[in-house]
């Protein structure tokens, strides 16, 4: 039996979701031979340890650790006190700058600590700086919850598409996007009426900006040039358009014509932009669903698709990672 | 040049054959052949839609052997425009001169907005078009997409491509 421990640092919708998927695996997982015990959990207000292993029961319900809190290290410095073996970073994204999770994922490498995490922006901002740092230090930065939440894309094109050369990704890598766009189809809502809606259900924030102005995407895009294509690219080399200028009557008669308006992400062609896409495509998909076009040399097209949010189905992308990661170096 | 030529073939083994020998003795580059089995005419005959390049003086051979051979050739004619595109632009298309628009597409010769739909919900709300562009060929598509993303720069218009469908 492998023992891993593991620091989660950040203890929002994600990082509930993840101590909800491990204790819900936690026993199919030691069937495997894997041990997955969480002995740190760090939020802005302090960190909760426990090198035997945290137990669950005590932080339930509980939406931050005020109050539970047995060490005051937060971030950078209880990743760097706490003896683990793998860090999951699950912090709110800033693609601006990356912090705090370039912060925490720089410190948890250089500690020979493994990192998985759903965090896009210290990945958008230094891909390749982590990845030689990772490299140094012998571990693994393992990031598949950052593009198209639990839609499998970056192991899929690592593990079972290697040995394709791929041409193109193309695709729907924003389930607010997709959400606000098939309302506007399906029910003729204004763009203001449908966005509404999306937050009424919590699938839009607050401030949409962040999805509807296709930074999001964009934050992804940059992550796949990078990572799948080797390119060394910025935000800032992406030339962005979101849906905000999209009416119902252009939904509506590219319909009657055979297509959908879909928000697509295209890399190498660096472009986030509203495209038409033929209705029988297999990139129609509606509602909150992500979906991908990997085009290839050797297997041709292939398309995934999949929820792109959600605190369980980004938790179950990171779960994998995790099992990926001590499958690859042996148990 | 390229034409495309419609023929009706008897439903008997043999006969898609026997209406492509003209194409070799003739010279004729076929393109791409369209076999309608399953739209029949009245006759019982079986509608075939060919696209091919040719010299012109041999067309008319073509033409004469296929009828020889008792094949109908019910339309033969310049085939011009053999790509299209779907492309949908939002914005005050009409306010910033959707004729000059589409004349900036028309006037290049080797392209044509066909198919033009247009809703305008209000003066002062954006309009959307659907506009249908046909084209001499693939580079000419794309070069008629460089044409209409310039105009969408100068007249603040949002230009809604099709993705490519090979890519997907």
């Amino acid at each position: 039996m492998k023992e891993v421990k593991i620091s989660l640092v950040g203890f929002g919708i994600v990082g509930h979701g993840f101590l909800e998927v491990v204790r819900r695996k936690r026993e199919m997982l030691k069937a495997m031979g894997l041990d997955l015990n969480v002995v740190s959990i760090t939020d802005i207000t302090g960190t909760v340890y426990d090198q035997s292993g945290i137990d669950f029961e005590k932080i339930q319900g509980a939406r931050t650790l005020e109050g539970l809190a047995n060490m005051e290290a937060t971030g950078q410095a209880a990743i760097e006190e706490i003896e683990s073996d793998l860090v999951v970073e699950v912090t709110p994204t800033n693609i601006d700058h990356g912090q705090p999770g370039l912060g925490h994922i720089e410190a948890a490498l250089s500690q020979r600590m493994h990192v998985v995490t759903s965090n896009k922006g210290p990945l958008v901002v230094a891909y390749k700086a982590l990845k030689d740092l990772a490299k140094e230090n012998e571990v693994q930065l393992k990031y598949e919850a950052t593009v198209g939440g639990t839609m499998p894309l970056i192991s899929l094109v690592e593990k079972n598409l290697v040995g394709n050369k791929i041409h193109s990704i193309r695709g729907i890598f924003n389930g607010t996007c997709n959400y606000i766009l098939t309302r506007m189809m399906e029910e003729k809502y204004p763009y203001g009426y449908a966005l509404n809606e999306a937050q009424e259900l919590g699938i839009a924030e607050a401030d949409p900006t962040y999805d509807v102005d296709g930074i999001d995407t964009a934050g992804k895009v940059v992550i796949l040039a990078n990572s799948i294509f080797d390119m060394d690219v910025k935000y800032s080399d992406v030339d962005v358009t979101g849906i905000t200028g999209i009416t119902t009557d252009a939904l509506n008669l590219s319909w009657d014509r055979g297509y959908l308006v879909k928000l697509i992400g295209d890399v190498p062609a660096l472009t986030v932009k509203p495209m038409l896409v033929p209705r029988r495509s297999p990139l129609a998909v509606g509602g909150t669903l992500n979906a991908a076009s990997i085009e290839t040399d050797l297997s041709g097209t292939i398309t995934v698709t999949g929820l792109g949010a959600g605190s369980i189905e980004t938790a179950s992308a990171i779960l994998s990672d995790i099992v990926g990661i001590y499958t690859n170096t042996r148990l | 040049m390229r034409l495309s030529m419609d023929l009706e073939l008897q439903d008997i083994p043999g006969q898609l054959m026997l209406s492509l020998e003209p194409f070799k003795t003739y010279k004729g580059n076929i393109i791409s052949v369209v076999h309608h089995r399953d739209r029949k005419t009245p006759m019982g005959k079986i509608p075939v839609r060919l696209v091919f390049e040719i010299d012109k003086p041999n067309i008319d051979k073509v033409k004469n052997q296929l009828e020889k051979d008792g094949i109908v050739v019910a339309r033969v004619g310049e085939d011009r425009f053999v790509e299209e595109m779907s492309v949908l632009l939002v914005g005050h298309v009409v306010h910033t001169d959707l004729g000059d628009t589409i004349n900036r597409i028309d006037s290049t010769g080797f392209a044509e907005v066909e198919d033009l739909c247009l809703k305008m919900p209000g003066i002062e709300d954006p309009s959307s078009a659907y506009m249908r562009i046909r084209a001499t060929g693939k580079e000419e598509i794309e070069k008629s997409l460089s044409i209409l993303r310039e105009v969408g720069l100068q007249k603040n218009l949002l230009v809604i491509e099709p993705i490519e469908a090979e890519k997907i």
